[in-house]
Parts: C-alpha cells; sequence; structure tokens
C-alpha cells in the first residue's frame, strides 16, 4: 500500500504544471498588437454583475470593464465622454442634456438608445429596488428621452456632482424590463455595452471576460481578462513570480523588501501612487473629555505621522491634513498640519485644564483621569498597528489609551451604531468628487449615520450646502479651501495618512501611464508587442 | 435489526428540529446584521436602503416567525436565497462547492489511513524500537506544525523554486484546452500539495490511535492461544490482531463523516480553494442567515447519519453485536 501510494505522489509530481517563463524581449518589437490574456489577482470574488445592486470592489472591477456610463473620468481625473458624445449644462446648472453615440449596441448585438438611460435611471429610483446608490438620483427633479439619442435631466437646485453621476453603468433595457431586478439573471451573466463581453464565472476559482471587438471607442487590445479569485496576498504573490498571475497590488512590504530581485524586475514593472481614501483616529464628540478644541489639537500634536507611515506603511504614504489626498485638484496645502510636538500638546492640556495633579503620571481634571478607548475593526493590520504607535505616544503625554479590535459587525453594532466608543480608527475611500456633506453634515449624525463622532459646526454646514450647488471649478475650490481650514482647526478627526496603490504589472504589458487617477483607467491601450505574446487563446 | 435502524432514524427528527432551534437562535444572538455589510459606512447608500433590505429578507418580521417561515421551506427542502448580495439559492451555494471540499476531504482520509494504519500496527508490534520511536515525533511534528506555515513553504519551493507543482487553485489556465488525461493530470497536479498538508497534520491521531489498540490486543488471551497453537507470527498480527485491532477505528471512520463537508477556511484561503470553509467563513462573518442555517443542518444531518452508520458497520463487523438484539 506505502509503496503504490508513493508511487502515486511520484507520478503526481513528475509533471511540469506551469511553462517555464522565458522573459526574453526581442528589442525592436514594441508596437501595439490585439491578442494575450490579462491575469490579475483579487483577494474577493464578486457578488453581483449587476452594477446597480453590487457595492463590493471585485464587483466594481468586472463591472467597469462589462458596462459603460455615459461620462467617465480620464487620467487627469477630467469628466469625459463615453457613451455620451457630448452635452450641454443649461447657464442655470440646472439641467443637463446628453447627445448620445450612435451605433452603439449591447454585447448580444441590440442596439443602445436613451431609453436604456432612462430605464436605468427609473430603475435606480425604484423604491423596490435595494440599491445603494439612490441618493444622487432622488435630487433629480425630471428625467426625459426627447429621442432616441438624447437624454436630459434637471435639478430642483443646482447639484454639482451631477455629471459625474451620470457615469453609472447603463443597464439594457430589453433584458430588464418587467422583471424583478434581484431576481434577474444578469446578476450572473452581464450583457453591458463596455470594452469586455463577459464568458464564464466559475464561483470562488476566477472570472473570464473577452474583449469586445466592436466596442464603440475602439477594441482594446488584451485579447482576454482573467480575474482569478486567491483569497491570501502571500499565495498570490507566490503565483504572480510562477507566471499564474500579471497584476497583483502588492503589500508595503512585499514591494519593499521581497520584489528587489533582479529576476522580479524584469519581469515586471512596479508603480506606485497616492490612493484615494484616507486612515483617521475620530473622537466622539459627545465625550465631555473631546468637547474642547485644544484637547483634540493636542492629541493630534501628539501623534508622529511620519513615525506611523513609516512603521506601518515602511514609508509609502503620505500624512493627511484634512478628507482629500495631497495630489487632488481641491487639496488645500495651507492649512495647519500640526507637525508632531508633544510640548506643544502638554501646554494645550494644561490650557485646558488637564494635569498630573494626583502624580500617577496620568493627566487628571476635576478627580478624572484622562483615559480612553480606542476601537477599531479587526482584520486590518494597518490600523491595528497605527493605534499601537498612538498608544505609545499618548502615554507619553500622560494619556491612558486602551485598544479594543472588534469583528465588524459586531463592532458596527456595539460600538459605531449606538455611539457606545471614546474614539475609533478607521477609513474613508473617496474619489475625485469632493462632495463631503455625508460625512460632516450635522443632519447626518442620526443613527447609522456617516458623521458617527457627532460633529456639528453651523459654517461647515453652510459650506458643503453651498459646495455641492457650485460648478465652477475655481469657485468651487474656494469653498472647500474654507471647509479644509475649518476642519484642520476643529481636529474631529485627527487625520493620519493616506496610503499608496503598490500595483505590480507583468513587464510584457506595455501602454501603461501613471497619473493621478493611477494606471488602470487607460486599460484598454494597454497592449502585449506581438513577439512578447504568453497566451495565443 | 430493521426495528432498530427504524427508531433510530425517528429519533433524528426531533433531534434535527431541536439542532435547528438552538443554532437559529445561537446565531441571531450574534451582533450585527446581515444588511450591514451593504448600508453602514456607505457614503452613497441612502436611509431607507436598510429598510428594504429588511423587507426584502424577511428580517421585519418577529424571530419565532422567522424560524417557523425557515423551517416551513426546509420541509419541502428549500434552504432559502442567500442574504449576500447575489442572492442566489443556498442549496446552489453549498452544492457548487462540496464535490471539491469532499474529494480533498476523502482523498485526505485515504492518505491518512494509508500511512498511519500501518504505521500503528508496526510501531505497535515493535513497540520501543527506533521506528516506534521515531514515527512518534514525526508524526507529532506534522501535528504541531502550523499548515499555513507548512503550505507556504512548500508552495514556495515545490511551485516557486522547483516548478513542478501549481501553487494554488484547482485547475490550471489552458484547462480547457487540454485533451482528458491532459485536464485528469493537471487536476491530480493541483491536488497533490493541498492533500499532503490536509493529511499530515491527521497522521498522529490516527496512528496513535491505531497503535495503542492494536497493543491492548495484542495482550488479549485469544493472541496467546494463537501463538500458543503454533501459528507464524505473521498470521497471529495480520489476520486474528488486526481485526480486531481495526473495530474501534470503524467508529471513528462513522465520526468522520460530517467533516467530510467541513473545510478548513485557513487551508482553503491558502490554496485558492473555493471550499466550504471558507464559504461558511464569509456567511458567517456577513451574517448570512440562510446560508449559515443551510451548512449547519446539512453538518447535523450527516452528523446523525454518521453516527448511524458508525453504529450499524459496527453491528455488522461484530457477531456479538449483531447477535445481542
Amino acid at each position: 500500500m506505502m509503496r503504490y501510494l508513493l508511487l502515486f505522489l511520484l507520478l503526481l509530481t513528475g509533471c511540469p504544471a506551469n511553462e517555464p517563463l522565458t522573459g526574453l524581449e526581442p528589442p525592436a518589437d514594441k508596437e501595439p498588437a490585439f491578442g494575450d490574456t490579462f491575469l490579475q489577482g483579487s483577494i474577493g470574488d464578486a457578488s453581483t454583475l449587476l452594477p446597480i445592486l453590487a457595492s463590493d470592489s471585485s464587483s466594481s472591477e468586472i463591472n467597469g470593464l462589462v458596462y459603460s456610463g455615459l461620462v467617465r473620468y480620464d487620467g487627469e481625473l477630467k469628466v469625459v465622454g463615453e457613451l455620451a458624445e457630448s452635452w450641454e449644462i443649461s447657464a442655470d446648472n440646472l439641467s443637463i442634456t446628453f447627445h448620445l453615440r450612435r451605433g452603439v449596441k449591447w454585447h448580444d448585438g441590440a442596439p443602445f438608445t436613451s431609453a436604456d438611460v432612462l430605464f436605468t435611471y427609473q430603475l435606480y429610483i425604484d423604491p423596490d429596488t435595494p440599491t445603494a446608490y439612490a441618493e444622487s438620483y432622488l435630487q433629480v427633479e425630471n428625467a426625459e428621452a426627447p429621442d432616441a439619442y438624447t437624454f436630459r435631466v434637471s435639478y430642483a437646485e443646482p447639484y454639482a456632482p451631477a455629471l459625474m453621476s451620470w457615469g453609472f453603468s447603463v443597464l439594457p433595457k430589453h433584458l430588464l424590463d418587467g422583471k424583478k431586478i434581484t431576481e434577474s439573471e444578469l446578476a450572473r451573466h452581464p450583457v453591458g455595452t463596455g470594452p469586455y463581453r463577459f464568458v464564464e464565472w466559475q464561483g470562488g476559482e476566477k472570472i473570464v471576460l473577452e474583449a469586445n471587438r466592436d466596442y464603440f471607442d475602439g477594441s482594446p487590445f488584451i485579447r482576454r481578462f482573467v480575474f482569478r479569485i486567491i483569497p491570501d496576498t502571500s499565495t498570490q504573490f507566490l503565483e504572480l513570480q510562477t507566471g499564474g498571475l500579471d497584476f497583483m497590488s502588492l503589500s508595503p512590504l512585499q514591494y519593499d523588501r521581497q520584489t528587489d530581485t533582479l529576476a522580479f524586475k524584469r519581469l515586471f514593472n512596479k508603480y506606485r501612487y497616492l490612493a484615494f481614501g484616507y486612515t483617521y483616529l475620530g473622537y466622539n464628540l459627545n465625550r465631555p473629555m473631546f468637547q474642547d478644541r485644544r484637547v483634540r489639537q493636542a492629541l493630534t500634536y501628539a501623534i508622529d505621522k511620519q513615525e506611523i507611515i513609516d512603521g506601518v506603511l515602511l514609508g509609502y504614504g503620505q500624512a493627511a491634513t484634512g478628507p482629500y489626498k495631497p495630489d487632488a485638484w481641491v487639496y488645500n496645502p495651507a492649512v495647519p498640519d500640526y507637525a508632531y510636538n508633544p510640548q506643544k500638546a502638554r501646554e494645550l492640556l494644561a490650557e485646558a485644564g488637564w494635569a498630573d495633579s494626583d502624580g500617577d503620571g496620568i493627566l487628571d481634571k476635576q478627580g478624572a483621569d484622562f483615559s480612553f478607548t480606542i476601537v477599531t475593526n479587526q482584520g486590518n493590520d494597518l490600523r491595528s498597528k497605527a493605534g499601537e504607535i498612538i498608544q505609545r505616544r499618548f502615554r507619553e503625554i500622560g494619556i491612558d489609551v486602551q485598544l479594543r479590535i472588534i469583528e465588524w459587525a459586531t463592532f458596527l453594532k456595539e460600538f459605531i451604531n449606538p455611539g457606545n466608543f471614546d474614539a475609533t480608527i478607521l477609513g474613508w475611500t473617496g474619489g475625485p468628487e469632493p462632495d463631503q456633506f455625508e460625512i460632516w453634515h450635522s443632519s447626518k449624525t442620526g443613527p447609522r449615520q456617516l458623521n458617527f463622532i457627532g460633529y456639528k459646526n453651523p459654517e461647515v454646514d453652510m459650506l458643503l450646502e453651498k459646495g455641492r450647488r457650485i460648478f465652477d471649478q475655481q469657485e468651487r475650490k474656494k469653498i472647500y479651501d474654507r471647509f479644509q481650514q475649518i476642519l484642520a482647526e476643529d481636529q474631529p478627526y485627527t487625520f493620519l495618512f493616506v496610503g499608496e496603490a503598490l500595483p505590480a504589472v507583468a513587464s510584457r504589458f506595455h501602454g501603461i501611464e501613471p497619473t493621478a487617477a493611477g494606471i488602470r483607467y487607460n486599460f484598454n491601450e494597454w497592449y502585449v508587442p506581438a513577439g512578447q505574446q504568453k497566451f495565443s487563446r | 435489526m430493521y426495528r432498530y435502524l427504524l427508531r433510530r432514524l425517528l429519533m433524528m427528527i426531533p433531534l434535527l428540529i431541536g439542532i435547528t432551534l438552538i443554532s437559529f437562535t445561537v446565531i441571531h444572538l450574534a451582533p450585527g446584521e446581515p444588511t450591514d455589510m451593504q448600508t453602514q459606512m456607505n457614503p452613497q447608500a441612502s436611509s431607507d436602503l436598510q429598510a428594504k433590505l429588511h423587507k426584502q429578507y424577511g428580517l421585519d418580521k418577529p424571530l419565532h416567525e422567522q424560524y417557523l417561515l425557515w423551517l416551513g421551506r426546509l420541509v419541502r427542502l428549500d434552504f432559502g436565497e442567500s442574504f449576500a448580495q447575489d442572492n442566489r439559492p443556498v442549496l446552489g451555494k453549498i452544492t457548487e462547492r462540496l464535490p471539491v471540499t469532499i474529494l480533498l476531504n476523502v482523498l485526505s482520509l485515504v492518505v491518512i489511513m494509508a500511512v498511519a494504519l500501518p504505521l500503528g500496527v508496526i510501531s505497535a508490534v515493535r513497540r520501543n524500537s527506533f521506528f516506534d520511536r521515531a514515527s512518534t515525533v514525526l508524526v507529532f511534528v506534522g501535528f504541531a506544525m502550523p499548515s499555513f506555515w507548512l503550505a507556504l513553504l512548500m508552495m514556495d519551493w515545490l511551485g516557486v523554486r522547483l516548478g513542478v507543482l501549481p501553487v494554488s487553485g484547482l485547475k490550471s489556465l489552458g484547462y480547457e484546452y487540454m485533451d482528458l488525461s491532459g485536464q485528469l493530470l493537471d487536476r491530480a497536479a493541483h491536488l497533490v500539495l493541498p492533500v499532503f498538508i490536509a493529511a499530515i497534520g491527521g497522521l498522529a491521531g490516527f496512528s496513535r490511535y491505531m497503535r495503542s489498540n492494536m497493543l491492548d490486543v495484542i495482550r488479549q488471551d485469544y493472541i496467546m492461544t494463537a501463538r500458543a497453537k503454533g501459528l507464524s507470527e505473521r498470521v497471529v498480527i495480520y489476520k486474528h490482531a488486526l481485526r480486531n485491532a481495526l473495530l474501534p477505528v470503524i467508529t471513528i471512520l462513522g465520526l468522520s463523516v460530517p467533516g467530510l463537508i467541513g473545510g478548513s477556511v485557513i487551508f482553503e484561503t491558502i490554496f485558492a480553494i473555493p471550499g466550504m470553509g471558507k464559504l461558511f467563513y464569509d456567511g458567517v462573518m456577513m451574517r448570512d442567515y440562510p446560508l449559515i442555517m443551510g451548512v449547519l443542518v446539512i453538518g447535523a444531518v450527516l452528523t446523525l447519519v454518521g453516527n448511524l452508520l458508525a453504529d450499524v458497520s459496527y453491528a455488522l463487523a461484530d457477531p456479538r453485536i449483531r447477535n445481542s438484539e
């Protein structure tokens, strides 16, 4: 028995499963050519390929390739037309008229018209549709399709995020009309107008897309797109090295320490750019100890942001001073940055009445120690590590901090929703749109709303209301500059850091041009020169 | 015998209902809700989404009503639809993942038995020999070693450095274009590492168990009798002793039946295998009640059936039990 088993194992191990990588590059061969396969690794499977219902990043990634919107962001984060050839915004900023491209076809061959756009809009605002994205479309006063290639929307008040909200994925009316959206088969077999058409989805394993040769903006060069689900990043990294993946997001550790070999550099290109999103330490402003602005400023002075970036991100990030990333147009570089200054922190705390009167090394006021708990969610190493560093820095200025790490659903239910926390380390992921109404407006402090720290500032309320009504970028920036200034003074959060995205892409892919938008915005223009193509089908 | 079987089968019904009632209560006691994933911390989610989803999932009804509704559907073998965003039938999600999980578990069980049983027998026969001591140390090292660590090392060594085995997954990319033998080999190559890693931790238990059983049996009077009547040592050990020592192993095998559908999250995550462990773990994390209940019910049924099978096969294997009705 043993002998057969061994023989069996030997037989199995004897067969090579992966073709060895050649990596040899004929020099003159750089012309764009159609073909090859792009293998992308993802830690999570998609949940549904109906963009109206999906709210996870894996689903959005696939949906972004299969569907198109009326408009999209280009590499400079400017709004450009996609299904819309052009558009006009009325002089009073109350209505937008889109002129749609003619001759666009759905992946099943049916023609695309303004009826599809109108239908998608109606689906979003239908009370029976459990979508997370209804908010922007509820602002619309009237939507109409005067002819097959014109779509017009009007608003009761000017709404600046309006234009980009029409970057939503347009859904095919002829396949969805009259059916319950939650029971549609399109959730597993999407039909869109985008550069890639759906081929197959093997649950938990992979999703395969194929280039749409009839794409209205010209066929993409890469023939196949394979989305491989590999939940563990160490495994992804091993797969990357064996050629089982062409693209993955590296961790700072992998980027910094494990990809420095000659072999890796020959086979892969690494990129780095600031990600949209930041990590913060938010203070529950309903707690008396955090109600004094000087205390919050002191806490920010006591934190060495660069130390956190170096320790947690190995330097791949930048200190955050507000809710926008430093390379965004709306970013205000003039706000106070609260450079690490424990002396200043102690002074501010003393001013606010905190002193160590009983000599136990912990500050106190009216007999109560300055002691609180930072909560954060389990499964995010960056946050728990940042918490540990902050804990030590706070201890140095005489503040006693506990750190609690709690599973996500429990964390929301028991701590954040009932407002039952002192301070929390969390992050926000944003986008190019600067509107921050949901997070900072005083009307959003109710249960389960996003201003859960209870921040209320009348001027901020006014600025947020005004900011979303102004279309002109220069005018808008003035509003948001002031908004960032007030946030910096108030320090309702200590804005900690903006992390970097650190993707690695197989070097046979050409045409990648990193910008503020990242690298994926021009995926359709990526190509592999004919001589370097690895997969023939 | 048949009456006994029938009685045992009927007894399973109230047991099963009790199990589901307890599981249902316990998972609803856990804080958090299935709708949190979609509605919370999402700047774009409107405030009534929570209510819409509650209504869609029937979470607005009182708990006992939810349970009765669920039970009513279960009787018709309808496990309901998952609360995850895909809203797929729970049964479909489970059956999609079941084959690979069972395949892996059966294979690793076979490997464990094939290695552990001879190991245990030889250790017992040559008690305290070098082989006995060395194999004891080795199986315990295997038992104590963190499997994810060993897995990553093996993947790096065999997959990346030597390039002889695939790193993860179940099939290669060009699987669809291979011929039948190619496909079989590809499948098998992908299974080597996972099966090996899954088996290595289980060797210790089985081989120690086999060893102590065997030692017990060897001390029995009938073995002395067998030796006394001049039978060769080979016949004594492999015919008389081994058969008796194997009896309790049957019980353990029966008890392993529910384990066949259970997977390990860590293991499946590392090898990128879409199995039951990850499905269940993700279900628990997002409080996907129908999915959790579906997996638990199937597990409970298999446990009960496994127990029954163990008892029945025990009776079949041992005439004393069979005839003592």
